[in-house]
């Protein structure tokens, strides 16, 4: 049995010493750089033929092959910076989880068609 | 009851990680909304942070394997210029070119966030380990961002399986 009577009730669960916040930081960060790139790329790449051609890593898979082993890129790299930058420190996690939400959002409004064909040029 | 060779791999894609990853979505979610101090023992809190990790993990790797084999597999031949492509099918007719330029644009770009914030969380969960319990702000923060990339993966994935109800992939 897992669930505990009020009488066993840890007083201290999960005992142990506190971790810093900072590598938390660091993937969560680098999580939304790594959806930022995506959608800038993708926003880029369809109000720039050109981009779009140096995109196309692959014919079969066309630009999309480009933009997410870019995106899968910036946010490996975005990772090990700023978990060499933050190791040891704690920064505030509700100010890392708004960044990461903002940073997100900002990735999908740019993946939506409707945005970023509003940049396709005219034809 | 034959599927092609084509047909099997958006099985594999679609059907087979997409069902792993429903179901670690579902065990993970009711480990982190269990995991509150004060209604567990030192044994459960072990016992659940153990199933948390493995839950976070296994929904990150479906997700990797799931935009891998999309993108790398499924992707070229649904693309494909070939005149009966599911895209030039859905292209050629103006009442299925929305599935397309709409629905296809949209899933192939946002499926890739998806793996992203979950990885970001089973890290978080298996760095913290038994003492996230203690961190109740970060639990409901990475509750919040795990739900985040099922729903985001949930949009790619009833697009996907709309546009192959339009034009499969044989």
């Amino acid at each position: 049995m897992e669930e505990t009577s009020s009488m066993q009730r840890v007083s201290r669960p999960g005992a142990g010493a506190d971790k810093p916040f900072g590598p938390i930081a660091a993937v969560f960060l680098a999580a939304g750089v790594g959806s930022l790139v995506l959608g800038i790329l993708t926003t880029l790449a369809e109000a720039n033929e050109s981009v779009k051609s140096w995109l196309e890593w692959s014919t079969s898979v066309g630009s999309l092959s480009g933009k997410t082993i870019l995106a899968v890129i910036a946010f490996i790299v975005a990772w090990v910076v700023l978990g060499i930058a933050l190791r040891g420190r704690d920064p505030k996690p509700s100010t890392v989880f708004t960044w990461t939400a903002v940073l997100v959002a900002v990735g999908l409004v740019l993946t939506f068609p409707t945005f970023f064909t509003a940049f396709a040029p005219e034809e | 009851m034959h599927l092609t060779f084509r047909e099997w791999w958006a099985v594999v894609h679609g059907m087979g990680l997409g069902a792993l990853f429903l179901l670690a979505f579902a065990g993970g979610v009711a480990e982190f909304w269990s995991l509150r101090s004060g209604e567990l023992s030192e044994k459960g809190i072990v016992t659940r942070t153990r199933r948390l990790e493995i839950g976070t993990w296994v929904m990150a790797a479906a997700a990797w394997a799931t935009v891998i084999t999309g993108t790398w597999v499924v992707y070229p031949w649904y693309r494909s210029t070939a005149a009966d492509s599911p895209k030039s099918l859905l292209l050629a007719d103006p009442n299925t070119a929305d599935w397309h330029e709409f629905g296809m644009e949209w899933k192939e770009h946002i499926a890739w966030i998806a793996p992203l914030l979950a990885t970001a969380v089973a890290f978080a969960v298996t760095y913290y380990g038994t003492s996230l319990i203690r961190h109740q702000g970060v639990r409901r923060a990475l509750m919040a961002f795990f739900t985040a990339s099922f729903l985001i993966a949930g949009v790619a994935g009833a697009l996907g399986a709309f546009i192959t109800k339009a034009a499969p992939v044989h």
